[in-house]
């Protein structure tokens, strides 16, 4: 039964990617309303076989497709498997991703290439779907490249404007970055032995202390490479907010719900591995100073998708984190959390962009009284993400804290300083936010932009669009409506604190989660400290404040600040961006490397053929002097020869 | 032992040129080329499947004697095996979609097809021939119509890279024929065949040199092999020819050149290099294979980097042809014995050639078609053409993808299984030439995105097209593109078709 649910999962994506783009696209033309129907109605499907799935989960299955690449005895072949962190998973990635395709409806209606758009959306999915139920670790990577080309196209979507093509070109080639560190370590997993590929057979050997430290280290090391690129953690951090030119329901699905959670899932699927190893502080080390820098550049950013950016990358930082504190669950569920009330957001801003015409806060302004669903939507999803009591993102976050605050020692203290902060700032941030687009007066939306921007003869960017002061359609309310209800009450899964909520047993999520790991009798703590939940939701409270306060009364943003050059420096996002694609690949690789082995390959290995055959001719040139037609040169040449050779045979006797 | 069949497949595009001479419609030439060439792919086709593969070994045999004296006899040798019996598939489906995307040429048709057949009758014996000197003349017989095909319909400086690549080639099969001549003189080669097959009491070049003494050492006559099909591969630092060559030759030899003619040299390591010299007195292939390693890898980091610097579409291919046919080579290094890693690599490389054809063909066609509309392969004076031809922008995505590896397409499949089977011997190598594969990323996807996408913002004066008036392909244009794709995916997704071919070969090779 589950066996069958697990492959029409997989299937119903895949299929509907194919009639989408080779059939709806060549018969009924790209903009076919039957396109957005199919993935809404397919998609609902996989949510609901997803449902079931993880109510009808009792032990870990797997189900064997067919043979991939097997030689010998070596197994590598198509395999899934379905425990309690994938079916967590499925849930997530199904459910998300039916809200934003309904969703999608209203958003790219009219849009010249509607069907490519569910095509690839669909693409995305099936993906991303069959990525949390691998069972084998090269299967998992090739979809894990899947979700990334499926991310490339869907940010490159309008490829006619050069940003997003660049935006596209950048995030694909940065992750890429980080999968060599993936596919390393499956070579040198492979190279231990090759079933070890398979998750179980890993387990089963981590279990049996087959595998030293050292090696784990290795091998952790490449993963989290692979991690830190896909989730958009620093170093590899800034393709994320770049690939916010994409549509903004591809931002609300795949870059803050789903894909760039993929590195989370990696480590927490690969977490016993982790634990063995010596990087678990690196993990923490990076998550924290990830969340801390994004936190930071979110506080100055004016365009509102990118905040939403920054505040996800800084939230994966904060999942890191807690992986790194060996808190799986608390990460788990913070993934789970944040995709909702974050896709929220996301969606928001997308409507928001649909009536103000602008994604730039400094344009927007008093929008609260002309699309009051949005508002109150994003409202909510705001207070959840600055994890406010008693919303879903307030039990998340609560976790990770409270783990960094029971590891103790100087890690754990610097760890929930660092979240304690992020914490303020986030809520600073979201609700400066809210200020410049919902309060205030309206400032101009995208005609005024553009006027302004033609004034100062800049470029315009392809963005902006005309205003038109109204709530979006149904299509897109509804999607927001039901993602911030789940802002509000999905954390109730966690319920530390009850015994009993409803039909909730106390630490559902938890103890259902850590089933994932039964072989190894994990076992997390699921306490609940009421003094670091007060001091959190003081910290939030008081950033909320600040944020709605400075914002509400000024119109002109960020002028006569005395932060005045730390905002500069935020705003350029601390020369990252210069560091990579300036100096690193234009200066000294691409102009230094590249031109200069171009210019050897130019000048010495083919100038060597070239003088050769010239050096060739020219002896061919002199010898034929010799040939001149003159008998007594002949007869010359012909005694010269004879006495020599009579010479070589007396000496050679 | 002669049952025509595999000599008919050989022979039928060169009986096809034959039967040209009689016609002068151009019209009714292209029919016929085309229509010879979709019967030539259907005869490999079959080939392909009726090799009987839980039998094994070399089947099909052709066989008479051609030279017997008492020293030396060669035959008329020909014959497939699990190796061989892909490659003739893939020689059949890129000649067929070379033939297909020709159904434009204006310019000498009849002589065009002409030399275009007696290309393809050679690359299909050199895939086929089991004698080394039939071997022989098969490899050198495809310069001519290579330099025909380059030098009269070709672009640019055809003349100057029309004899360059002869110059280079010829160079390599002096070296050949050295070598040949060379395992012709030792006393214990008593026959030119290629490998010994039990059927017709034939016993080949391995089994008779093994363990002996010859008379020019075994490293010699190695070196001068693999000197020949060095240049054919071509490898770092032999490799200026491809360059050239590609950038001037006309859309469908461009598709010859990559798709099969650089595999002729895969195979001739394979099937010689890797053949002959294993149980060598004095000398093995194991001696040297770290040093296969090395120029492999060099090939595909140089390669790539210097890729990285092209701005002519075609000329970029070319140089990522490099990089990719330094897998080949890096893959076929990691023979140390028949262990599961080795194999995988063995199978990896393999898979590389078959791979590396269907794609690059995809890559060659696809510019084709965009130089028939822009009349320019200058990423910089193109732009947003996904806007305008969005099949062609399609299929030259795909095969930008494929080729830059990407899980779903076939080139992931050959260079994850080199990886995995090369790390055990070669760790730094594996892990220097697994960073080709983000070069590869990078500059296929700054061309996708210089060409295809963003804004047309050209001065009309500078162009050589009217961005206003390009059209999509039709449904000739389109037809060719299709049929490469379906192996490009069929293999991405099921592997192991082919793998259970290549492994059963390479099984036999391996002693």
């Amino acid at each position: 039964m589950i066996e069958l649910i697990t492959l029409l999962i997989l299937f119903i994506p895949f299929s509907v990617f194919l009639i989408n783009s080779l059939l709806l696209r060549t018969i009924l033309g790209s903009e076919n309303d039957l396109s957005g129907r199919l993935n809404v109605i397919s998609i609902g499907v996989c949510f609901f076989l997803s449902l079931i799935v993880i109510f009808n989960l009792n032990n870990a299955s797997s189900t064997i497709v067919f043979d991939w690449i097997n030689i010998g005895d070596v197994d590598l072949s198509f395999s899934f498997m379905i425990d309690p962190l994938t079916s967590v998973m499925l849930v997530v990635v199904s459910g998300i991703s039916f809200l934003v395709q309904i969703y999608s409806i209203g958003y790219m209606h009219g849009d010249k290439s509607f069907s490519r758009y569910f095509s690839f959306m669909a693409l995305f999915t099936g993906s991303m779907l069959g990525l949390v139920m691998s069972r084998n670790i090269l299967q998992l990577f090739i979809f894990w490249e899947l979700v990334g080309v499926s991310s490339y196209l869907l940010i490159g979507f309008w490829h006619e404007r050069k940003a997003a093509a660049a935006a596209a070109k950048k995030a694909f080639i940065m992750t890429r970055l980080g999968d060599f560190g993936f596919l390393f370590s499956i070579i040198y997993l492979f190279n231990i032995n090759p079933d070890l590929l398979n998750i179980h057979l890993l387990y089963d050997a981590i279990v049996n202390n087959e595998i030293s430290t050292q090696v784990a280290t290795v091998l952790s090391l490449g993963f989290l490479i692979g991690a830190i690129g896909k989730s958009a953690q620093f170093p590899l951090h800034s393709w994320l907010p770049d690939a916010m030119e994409g549509p903004t329901s591809v931002s609300a699905l795949i870059h803050s719900a789903t894909m760039v959670t993929a590195g989370v899932f990696l480590i927490a699927r690969l977490f016993p591995l982790f634990q063995i190893s010596d990087i678990m502080i690196l993990v923490a080390i990076i998550g924290a100073s990830t969340s801390f820098i994004a936190a930071t550049m979110a506080l100055t950013t004016t365009d509102i998708k990118r905040v939403l950016a920054y505040s996800t990358i800084s939230q994966l930082g904060y999942m890191f984190m807690a992986l790194g504190l060996e808190a799986y669950t608390a990460a788990v569920f913070h993934l789970f959390t944040h995709a909702f009330f974050k896709a929220g957001l996301f969606l928001s801003a997308g409507s928001v962009h649909h009536a103000s015409g602008t994604f730039n806060m400094k344009y927007m302004g008093g929008l609260k009284s002309k699309m009051k669903y949005t508002y109150y939507s994003m409202l909510i999803c705001s207070f959840s993400l600055s994890g406010l009591f008693p919303l879903s993102g307030f039990w998340s976050k609560d976790e990770i804290i409270l783990s960094a605050y029971n590891q103790g020692g100087s890690l754990g203290l610097i760890c929930m300083i660092i979240g304690l902060l992020v914490a303020f700032m986030t809520s600073f941030y979201m609700f400066r936010a809210i200020s410049l687009t919902f309060h205030g007066d309206f400032r101009g939306g995208g005609d005024k932009e553009r006027e302004d921007l033609i004034k100062q003869k800049l470029p315009v960017p392809e963005t902006l669009e005309h205003v038109h002061l109204e709530e979006s359609p149904k299509y897109m309310i509804y999607p927001i409506l039901l993602l911030s209800f789940f802002a509000i009450f999905i954390g109730y899964f966690a319920n530390p604190v009850f015994s009993d909520l409803l039909f909730i047993d106390k630490h559902l999520f938890g103890l259902f989660l850590e089933k994932s790991l039964e072989v190894f009798h994990f076992h997390g703590s699921h306490d609940f400290n009421f003094s670091i939940a007060l001091v959190s939701t003081f910290i939030s409270i008081v950033g909320i404040l600040f944020g709605l306060s400075i914002y509400n009364k000024k119109t002109e943003l960020d002028k006569g600040n005395f932060f005045n050059s730390i905002n500069n420096f935020l705003d350029k996002k601390y020369f990252i961006d210069y560091l990579y694609e300036k100096f690193i690949v234009q200066n000294i690789f691409y102009e230094l490397i590249c031109a200069g082995l171009e210019w050897i390959d130019k000048n010495i290995f083919d100038g060597i053929n070239i003088n050769l055959s010239k050096l060739i001719g020219r002896i061919s040139l002199r010898s034929l002097k010799f040939q001149d037609g003159q008998i007594h040169t002949y007869s010359i040449a012909m005694v010269t020869a004879g006495v020599i050779s009579i010479f070589i045979l007396i000496i050679l006797g | 032992m002669f049952n025509y069949f595999l000599t008919i497949t050989v022979f039928f595009p060169a009986i096809t040129a034959l039967f040209l001479l009689i016609f002068n419609d151009k019209k009714r030439i292209v029919q016929i080329s085309i229509s010879s060439s979709i019967i030539t792919f259907i005869l490999t086709l079959f080939l392909f499947i009726s090799y009987d593969r839980d039998l094994g070994g070399m089947q099909f045999i052709d066989y008479f004697q051609w030279i017997n004296s008492i020293n030396i006899k060669s035959s008329y040798l020909l014959g497939i095996d699990g190796f061989s019996a892909p490659l003739v598939l893939l020689t059949g489906l890129l000649s067929m979609v070379a033939f297909m995307s020709s159904w434009r040429m204006k310019l000498r048709v009849k002589e065009y097809f002409i030399w275009l057949l007696l290309l393809e009758t050679s690359v299909l014996g050199v895939f086929t021939s089991l004698d080394l000197l039939l071997f022989f003349i098969f490899f050198e017989f495809e310069l001519i119509p290579m330099y025909m095909l380059i030098g009269i319909w070709g672009s640019g400086r055809k003349e100057y890279s029309a004899i360059k690549f002869v110059i280079f080639t010829l160079a390599g099969g002096a070296f050949m024929l050295i070598a040949i001549l060379s395992l012709f003189a030792s006393d214990s080669v008593s026959t030119l065949a290629m490998v010994s097959i039990s059927e017709i009491n034939l016993i080949g070049i391995p089994d008779l040199i093994a363990g002996k003494e010859l008379i020019i050492p075994a490293s010699i006559i190695f070196l001068f092999f693999f000197i020949a099909f060095a240049v054919k591969l071509p490898l770092w630092p032999l490799h200026n020819w491809l360059p050239d060559a590609h950038t001037d030759a006309p859309t469908a030899v461009s598709i010859m050149l990559a798709g099969v003619l650089l595999k002729m040299a895969g195979y001739g390591l394979f099937r010689i290099n890797l053949g002959f010299f294993q149980e060598t007195q004095g000398f093995t292939i194991f001696d040297v294979s770290g040093l296969l390693a090395l120029l492999g890898t060099i090939s595909i980091i140089y390669g790539a980097i210097i890729t990285l610097r092209q701005t002519d579409l075609k000329r970029l291919i070319a140089f990522s042809s490099i990089s990719h046919m330094g897998y080949v080579l890096l893959g076929f290094a990691a023979i140390t014995s028949s262990t599961t890693y080795s194999l995988y690599s063995l199978n990896g490389s393999a898979m590389q050639m078959f791979t590396h054809g269907t794609i690059t063909g995809l890559s060659f066609l696809t510019v084709g078609l965009i130089y028939d509309r822009t009349h320019t392969r200058d990423i910089n004076k193109l732009g947003s053409l996904a806007k305008k031809m969005p099949i062609i922008a399609l299929f030259f995505v795909i095969s930008g993808l494929a080729s830059l590896g990407l899980p779903g397409f076939s080139g992931f499949v050959s260079e994850i299984m080199i990886f995995l089977g090369t790390y055990k011997i070669y760790p730094v190598y594996t892990i220097i030439s697994a960073f080709g594969v983000v070069l590869a990323a990078g500059y296929i996807l700054w061309m996708v995105q210089r060409s295809m996408f963003g804004t047309n913002n050209l001065d009309k004066d500078d162009s050589t097209y009217d961005y206003k008036d390009l059209k999509d392909g039709n449904f000739y244009d389109i037809l060719p593109a299709v049929i490469i794709t379906i192996p490009i995916i069929i293999i991405g997704i099921m592997p192991s078709i082919f793998i259970t071919f290549f492994n059963m070969g390479i099984k036999e090779i391996l002693r």
